[in-house]
């Protein structure tokens, strides 16, 4: 699509951080305590500026309509919403997320979830919009920047993000994580340095059932957006880790790759083992990076991605932030640190620093 | 001076000759092909006339003890901010020839270089500089048409295995550094500079171009690292050229000359170059202002599937333009009419010979043009159907690396190419009698060029600038060119107004 006015006069986010992610893979329901008490670990890895974490399998009963979270500035901001909802799916349910008064987190938005489904007439403006995902993401993007004073901070199905202004130990605590189960965790803890603090600005960044936890600053933003700009995807929060998140939906909804090949658009081999490869692979890898060179990921960075298949994680391609991989029985945990998973899970299986650049991808079982 | 023309009197340069260290040995005068210095029988020494010196310093660089020096002329006329000298030194001429005021080389007027008003990003902290003396670098560049995406077979049913790749890439232009040598034809520079430039070019892994003067047999063997050009005289062109290359470039339009022809003149017609351009020796070639078979879009069409049908679609079709006002919707119909790349050459960009009047007033600068082609192509989503050559005023590697982050895929490089083997840009190019050996096919001058120093030098500026850009590279934390493309978020102007930024797609310095 044609940029924006002015689409390059932007300010981006620059913040370090602490990432942690757990996935049992037989789908065995993880304690909320055990990522709480990881996150909580790596505390210094943040500066209080914003916390969060996503959690999968923790609407069983609602498992096949879209969990919609919101934040709103106060109830008309919600009311607004809550208008667009009806308009475009059916309302299944409707409540406050459960919250817990907490000293530490000030002015806390009005947190909302809606249980939905798509109408079967659609709305005239949207008619046309055939593909089911397609068509949440429409509404979602309409009412983020369309509605003033609310914001959708998750949409997938049978998962949820949990995320505001704090510490992650605090987040957790306001959103009363402990209270919840569930077969894939992952948790952020945030060091901007230039951002004040907005609940939306916090992470997991979520897309559908995508949630992404990400460490880095992702030095080829400035051509990831223009890119996806090209693909029709605006990119408007400010933050890297959106731009990934609408790569994935890109690379993997729409244009069909596997998750692996998607982290090889992301840190693609070096030219010089592509060199090495068998001509297959050659010929499969001077393509990807041929076409999808404007979607690498450059620059340093870790990231968490997960959906309603399993947990991936990712480093750039000289690894210039730490990721740990971890196995206990049926669980494997991702984490900056050694510390968190010990902390939580003091006997494992095995311990190892993925490859720069290789994806450690773990699926559930069916 | 008494008794000589007026347009004489005002000369441009003054020769400065030390007489104590002047020992006559007549250097100079076998130097200068302008016959600036001669020996004076009756004062039994060297002297000189000062009306005669281009300014090309090639008697000052090989004089034995050093006694010359070329300066400007100080003789000034009085201020006048309208009436500047260059103007009323034009008329003299004029007055005098009655003829169109020619000029080599690319325009010296005072355009803004907008490059000078862009600067790079580095990395402190929140990301880390990658040091490319540790870590690889990669500057490896496809230049041709990319697929919107790429599509993969499922494994059959029931089988495991890898999905199966069925994207077939077009054919594609790989180059080790984002750089090429510009289109220079075998002609306006001569026989050894274009044996330097093939060899230099498959030495570093990257391409030259012919230029519209056709390919000499004995080049084909470098024919992995050549663009072959086709220009509206289709000199040298036949079969066996256009599938001699690389890459096929149909050229349209030259940034110092936009909008006319090319004349190269008998006297540079000989042996050689008549064979290989396929012409009589001594008569003129000259290339016609537009292509007699292309007056529109569509005909620009039927002629890049006319070559891509003579090359059995092998090679990419490139589309070369000047630098003009409407350039972006006039890329975008290139790209649609089914060019694998377009080579946009901005207003600076050097040239043999052209019309002072057209190479100093008409085009734009590169870096205008680079800017909104790339920005008019994303916005159409036919960005990827075509690679964006920038050609016109790259002068260092820096200049190359905002091109890059402008959104040009790869650069060419032409008179840079030139200065690497001596040229001292006096600009003089279209007399033929270019004293540095370059844009002349007088033998006594162009074996002052060696073609294999000719190739060591320009091989090493590329590598050179090699270096330099993967400096910038990992200054800025990315360690693949792919990410500097387009990524303008990685330049910011100083002292531009917002138009200008506007157009540029850049931030100004401090935000
Ligand atoms: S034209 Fe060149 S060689 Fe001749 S006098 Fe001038 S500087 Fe020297
Ligand atoms: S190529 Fe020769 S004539 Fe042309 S500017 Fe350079 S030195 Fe002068």
């Amino acid at each position: 699509m044609k940029a924006p006015e002015r689409y390059y006069d932007f300010q981006k986010d620059i913040s370090g951080c602490g990432i942690f992610g757990v996935i049992h893979k037989k789908k065995g329901l993880i304690k909320g305590e055990i990522p709480i008490k990881a996150m909580a670990c790596m505390h210094d890895r943040g500066n209080g500026l914003g916390g969060g974490f996503a959690a999968y399998g923790i609407y069983p009963d609602h498992a096949d309509k879209y969990a919609f979270h919101l934040m709103c500035d106060d109830q008309a901001g919600l009311d607004a919403a809550e208008e667009v909802l009806k308009r475009y799916f059916t309302i299944h349910a409707s409540e406050p997320i459960p919250t817990r008064r907490v000293l530490s987190v000030k002015n806390p938005p009005v947190v909302w979830r809606f249980f939905l489904s798509v109408k079967r007439e659609k709305p005239q403006d949207l008619r046309e919009v055939f593909d089911e995902k397609d068509y949440v993401v429409s509404v979602v993007m309409k009412i983020n920047t369309g509605v003033p004073g609310a914001f959708v901070f998750s949409s997938g199905k049978n998962m949820g993000a949990f995320k505001g202004v704090g510490f992650p130990e605090d987040m957790a605590e306001f959103y009363r994580l402990d209270e919840y189960s569930a077969y894939i965790w992952t948790g952020h803890n945030r060091f901007p340095t230039n951002t004040p603090g907005w609940w939306g600005g916090a992470h997991p960044f979520t897309l559908l059932d995508w949630s992404i936890v990400h460490n880095g600053e992702i030095s080829s933003y400035g051509i990831n957006r223009r890119f996806l700009c090209e693909h029709s995807y605006i990119c408007t929060l400010m933050t890297d880790t959106e731009v990934v998140a609408y790569l994935l939906d890109l690379l993997i909804r729409k244009h069909g790759l596997s998750k692996d090949l998607a982290a090889k658009v992301f840190a693609p081999p070096f030219w010089d083992e592509i060199a090495r490869m068998s001509d297959e692979d050659k010929e499969l890898y001077t393509t990807l990076r041929a076409v999808y060179g404007p979607a690498m990921l450059n620059g340093p960075f870790a990231i968490l991605v997960a959906d309603n298949t399993g947990l991936m994680g990712l480093n750039d391609r000289i690894k210039l932030r730490p990721l740990l991989v971890a196995e206990k029985d049926d669980m494997v945990f991702m984490s900056s640190e050694e510390s968190a998973v010990r902390l939580v899970c003091p006997k494992l299986d095995s311990v190892w620093m993925p490859k720069a650049g290789e994806p450690v991808i773990v699926n559930l079982e069916a | 001076m008494l008794f000589q023309p007026i347009n004489k009197n005002y000369h441009d340069y003054r020769i400065e000759r030390d007489k104590d260290l002047c020992i006559n040995c007549k250097v100079c005068i076998r130097q200068c092909a302008y016959e600036a210095h001669f020996w004076d029988e009756a004062r039994q020494k060297v002297r000189h006339d000062n009306t005669k010196c281009v300014g090309c310093h090639r008697c000052e660089a090989l004089c034995p003890t050093g006694a010359l020096c070329i300066r400007l002329n100080e003789s000034e006329f009085r201020p006048n901010a309208c009436w500047r000298p260059i103007f009323m030194k034009n008329i003299y001429k004029q007055a005098d020839t009655g003829g169109v005021l020619l000029a080599g080389m690319g325009s010296p007027v005072d355009i803004p270089v907008y490059w000078d008003n862009l600067l790079l990003d580095a990395s402190q902290v929140t990301n880390p500089s990658i040091d490319p003396l540790r870590e690889p670098m990669e500057l490896k560049t496809f230049l041709g048409s990319k697929p919107d995406r790429v599509e993969f077979a499922a494994p059959a049913k029931g089988k495991k295995g890898k999905p199966k790749l069925t994207t077939k890439l077009a054919p594609q232009i790989e180059l080790n550094y984002p750089i090429m040598f510009s289109a220079m034809s075998f002609g306006s520079i001569n026989f050894n500079l274009h044996v330097a430039m093939a060899r230099a070019a498959t030495e570093l892994g990257i391409c030259y171009n012919t230029g519209e003067g056709g390919l000499h047999k004995s080049l084909y063997k470098y024919g992995k690292n050549t663009i072959v050009q086709v220009a509206s005289g289709r000199f040298g062109v036949h079969a066996e050229y256009l599938n001699a290359g690389a890459g096929i470039e149909i050229k349209i339009g030259q940034g110092a000359k936009p909008g006319i022809g090319g004349h190269l003149p008998g006297e540079k017609i000989n042996e050689k170059v008549s064979e290989t351009r396929m012409i009589p020796v001594g008569s003129d070639a000259i290339s016609p202002a537009p292509h007699h078979d292309i007056y529109s879009i569509e005909d620009l069409h039927q002629l890049i599937f006319a070559l891509k049908e003579a090359s059995r679609y092998r090679v990419p079709v490139s589309v070369k333009i000047a630098a003009v006002h409407n350039v972006a919707a006039i890329a975008s119909g290139i790209v649609r009419a089914g060019a694998d790349i377009v080579a946009i050459d901005g207003m600076r960009g050097g040239t043999g010979a052209a019309p002072a009047m057209i190479r100093d007033n008409v085009g734009i600068p590169i870096e205008l043009a680079i800017a909104a082609v790339d920005q008019r192509l994303r916005d159409e989503g036919i960005r990827n159907r075509a690679s964006i050559i920038a050609a016109g005023g790259t002068r260092c590697s820096a200049d190359v690396v905002k091109a890059i982050a402008l959104g040009a895929d790869a650069c060419y490089i032409g008179t840079a190419a030139l200065l690497a083997v001596g040229c001292t840009l006096c600009g003089k190019c279209y007399t033929g009698k270019c004293p540095w050996g370059i844009a002349t096919n007088d033998s006594k001058l162009s074996k002052r060029q060696n073609p294999d120093i000719a190739a060591r030098k320009m091989a090493n500026l590329i590598r050179a600038w090699g270096h330099e850009i993967e400096e910038m590279l990992g200054g800025m934390g990315l360690n693949s060119i792919e990410s500097l493309r387009g990524n303008r978020d990685k330049l910011r102007a100083v002292g531009l107004s917002s138009t200008e930024m506007d157009i540029l797609g850049v931030k100004h310095a401090g935000r």
